[in-house]
């Protein structure tokens, strides 16, 4: 089996697993005790949260450990509009956002605030001209992703940072770097970024445990209201031992980053190559997006049909954004970078990680095209009986 | 951004101070480069009065943050280098206030100085020839020889000119270790390590006496102490922290019928054991964080009464000071955070409900001279107290037992 699936989540490094064992074992105190062992929990999330900045070069101050990237971009949105509201009610983001981000928008929507969702090109980024030309003076967030998790696509961060803070000094911008973080350099000074969500199981950390960065003299709305952990942004009991892997996890990411990109894009393409030499196959995601996402379909044929050929080879690919599989509808973020229908439909998502080798994409160019040689007659069939 | 080639530290007031000066100026020198080791690019250069720092490439900014920490340094200046050509120094200046990206109308002036008196243009006239090509060339800006807002300064030397106009204030005071050592009480609030602080400002090596009184007080507060004494550290190089085993002679003043009085008590006793460490260190001064009327034991009365207890000098640098600037401070130097972790202290158990603001000395010396073993108590805490030597960047070597594994992060 090869697992082609890492945007939807990663296979945990060894040392990731080792710390988290350990940590768990030795320190299951809880950090708000007074006693030692509660001393020693808010001692290595202490450092934790040191490390995480360090990797993401900003304050300790300004990282809030979460339970993920849905909670981080549900903080971030909610959290930043309903504090914000006072100076104004209108918010944008992009057509092409994660459930988290898309739904939250949704609700403020229904709460009374005036959302802008910016169209993208067919290369699935949005335009600069859109964004300055939406901003107003009551906006109060933009929120838009650093790479897209169905295509790949990688926004401009760094210029629409500037031209919002060109544009309006007031408004804050969200990012949701959950895809870019470990692929692809993260510079959130330079960005003018104010927010920015990360999932530590997209970079080989565990599950369940994710950060949210909160530029230094932000205020946040908590949505989960309690105890006074992460600086009252959030009441829980801190996760220590999943915040200490995570931090763990980020810091061989950030270290690794340049090797990633440099090893992985060269896997990317040839798999490009493989998709295009293919009949009958469209290739989607461009050598211009993340190092890690290859999009293309086989219009006519449903994904799920493609995805179970390809497994009973070994190959685990993915339909569509994991979070919305079990939808039957055609991906709402296709659509809006413009894919028909039918290729909507027929949507197949690989996605690459480290630990991929050229034997292994030898071993999936062998299983796409025996696979689509096999669904070929099939569609022809399904053509001509119409 | 302005690219900045270099920064010119100038010393504070210790630069009057005649025979001792190369001593304080080596003493500023070395802490200086060991501030800046995170930034291997820079290099440093002594002359009288100064110390240049040239950047090399390194961007200006998080250098001028640490050495704006730096005792004995009075100002920062960024400044950019140019050739001692009457060219060069003309087109040097224009670009600089180019970058500036002046929006309104600003009032200016040159200072020139020839330092390298073969240079061929007077400073008179240097400040002519640059004040007029920014005249010509920049309508935002005006003359005014007696207030101007942004005076550029120009200083030719032989090998290179330097052009700046800001200049950033630093911390001052004295060059660390030049003027002595005291013994400081660190309880772990907020105000004892200000009082650190501005005592290591003024030249003042100072070791720090921490009570603990275990089982009462936590191994946290403890520890919080010691983290203290570590942000302490860093503004001295190194730190000695004394833990004296508070316990046994806290609670002998417990039960004397006389509770408005413990904290008069306890209060006399540490300054009697911090007397005794400072004896063996060779310390001269005690140094506290009173501030005048904040608690109980710091009125003018209770200051009375505690500061008989011993016979050295009682320096206390906060002691006019409000609590509002006392917390500002601590953020600034970074010990608020760490300050106010709620572990409790030993000042702030057996507290009574009121505390007595106006001590009886006689009341008070009676129930020491009662309690026979008080002597014998406050030497053993001598005795059996433990010193360890802190280091900004020391490991977990200094903590027992660590928690923090390096390995799992």
């Amino acid at each position: 089996m090869i697992y082609w699936d890492h945007a939807a989540s990663t296979p945990p490094y060894e040392e990731v697993i080792r710390t988290l064992t350990e940590v768990m074992n030795k320190h299951y105190g809880n950090p708000s005790s007074i006693h030692q062992l509660g001393g020693n929990a808010v001692k290595l999330i202490t450092r934790a949260r040191e490390v995480c900045a360090s990797a993401l070069q900003v304050k300790s101050s300004e990282i809030v450990f979460t339970s993920g990237a849905t909670e981080g971009n549900n903080l971030a949105i909610k959290g930043a509009a309903l504090q914000y509201m006072g100076r104004g009610k209108h918010l944008i983001t992009t057509t092409v956002e994660h459930a988290s981000v898309y739904e939250s928008f949704l609700q403020l929507q229904q709460w009374g605030f005036e959302v802008t969702f910016l169209p993208v090109d067919s290369h699935g980024c949005v335009t600069i001209e859109s964004i300055t030309a939406s901003i107003r003076k009551d906006t109060i967030l933009v929120s838009i992703m650093h790479v897209n998790n169905e295509m790949g696509a990688i926004q401009p961060i760094e210029t629409i940072g500037t031209e919002i803070k060109r544009c309006n000094s007031r408004t804050l911008f969200h990012v949701d770097g959950v895809q870019g973080f470990g692929k692809l350099p993260v510079d959130l000074n330079r960005w003018c970024v104010d927010l920015y969500t990360l999932s530590a199981h997209k970079f080989r950390g565990p599950k369940g445990t994710g950060i949210l960065y909160v530029r230094e003299g932000l205020k946040l709305t908590p949505l989960l209201t309690g105890g006074s952990q992460e600086f009252g942004l959030r009441a829980g009991t801190e996760n220590t031992p999943h915040f200490v892997a995570m931090a763990k996890a980020m810091r061989m990411a950030s270290v690794r980053q340049t090797s990633f990109t440099k090893d992985v894009s060269i896997l990317r393409d040839r798999i490009h190559g493989i998709i295009r030499d293919i009949q009958g196959l469209h290739l989607h995601s461009h050598e211009s997006g993340a190092p890690h996402i290859v999009h293309f379909s086989y219009p006519g044929m449903k994904s799920e049909v493609l995805m179970h050929t390809l497994e009973l080879q070994g190959m685990l690919v993915s339909t569509r954004s994991a979070c919305s599989s079990k939808h039957t509808k055609p991906s709402r973020v296709l659509l809006a970078m413009g894919l028909s229908n039918e290729e909507a439909s027929s949507g197949i998502r690989i996605s690459l990680g480290d630990s991929h080798t050229e034997e292994d994409v030898s071993q999936l160019e062998h299983a796409l095209r025996s696979a689509v040689e096999e669904l070929r007659p099939l569609l022809e069939k399904g053509r001509n009986g119409r | 951004m302005m690219i900045y080639d270099m920064l010119l530290l100038r010393f504070g007031e210790f630069i009057l101070k005649g025979k001792n000066r190369r001593r304080f100026e080596n003493s500023v020198f070395l802490h200086v480069k060991s501030v800046l080791e995170p930034f291997p690019l820079v290099e440093l250069r002594n002359e009288f009065g100064r110390i240049y720092v040239y950047l090399n490439g390194e961007t200006a900014n998080e250098p001028i943050q640490a050495l704006k920490k730096v005792f004995g340094i009075a100002s920062i200046s960024p400044v950019i280098v140019c050739k001692s050509e009457l060219d060069d120094i003309l087109g040097t200046s224009y670009r600089y206030v180019e970058e500036l990206n002046l929006q309104k109308s600003t009032t200016f002036k040159v200072s020139a100085r020839r330092v390298w008196k073969k240079f061929a243009h007077s400073s008179h006239e240097m400040n002519h020839h640059v004040g007029s090509k920014l005249l010509k060339n920049f309508e935002m800006l005006d003359v005014s020889m007696k207030h101007p807002e942004l005076e550029l300064r120009v200083e030719i030397r032989e090998t290179e000119t330097y052009i700046f106009f800001e200049v950033i204030s630093a911390v001052g005071g004295f060059p660390r270790g030049s003027n002595g050592k005291a013994m400081l009480l660190l309880s772990g609030g907020i105000d004892s390590p200000v009082a650190a602080w501005s005592s290591m400002r003024r030249g003042l090596t100072t070791e720090c006496v921490h009570f603990y009184s275990y089982p009462f007080t936590s191994q946290l507060a403890k520890e919080k102490v010691i983290d203290l004494a570590k942000v302490l550290s860093g503004y001295a190089g190194e730190i000695k922290l004394h833990l004296v085993p508070f316990t046994e002679v806290q609670t002998s003043f417990t039960g004397q019928g006389q509770d408005k009085l413990i904290i008069t008590l306890m209060r006399r006793s540490m300054l009697r054991i911090a007397a005794l460490l400072a004896e063996r260190e060779g310390a001269l001064a005690i140094v506290t964080g009173d501030s005048l009327g904040q608690v109980a034991s710091q009125t003018l009365s209770s200051m009375n009464a505690i500061g008989r207890a011993t016979e050295l000098p009682l320096l206390r640098p906060l002691i006019m000071m409000d609590k509002n600037e006392i917390i500002s401070i601590a953020k600034d130097i970074g010990t608020y955070d760490l300050s106010i972790q709620p572990y409790e202290d030993c000042c702030t158990l057996f507290v009574p409900d009121s505390p007595a603001t106006k001590p009886n000395l006689r009341i008070v010396e009676s129930i020491e001279r009662s309690i026979t073993n008080l002597n014998d108590m406050i030497l053993d805490a001598v005795e059996r107290t433990e010193t360890m030597v802190l280091t900004p960047n020391g490991d977990g070597s200094t903590k027992v037992d660590s928690p923090v594994e390096e390995d799992w992060f």
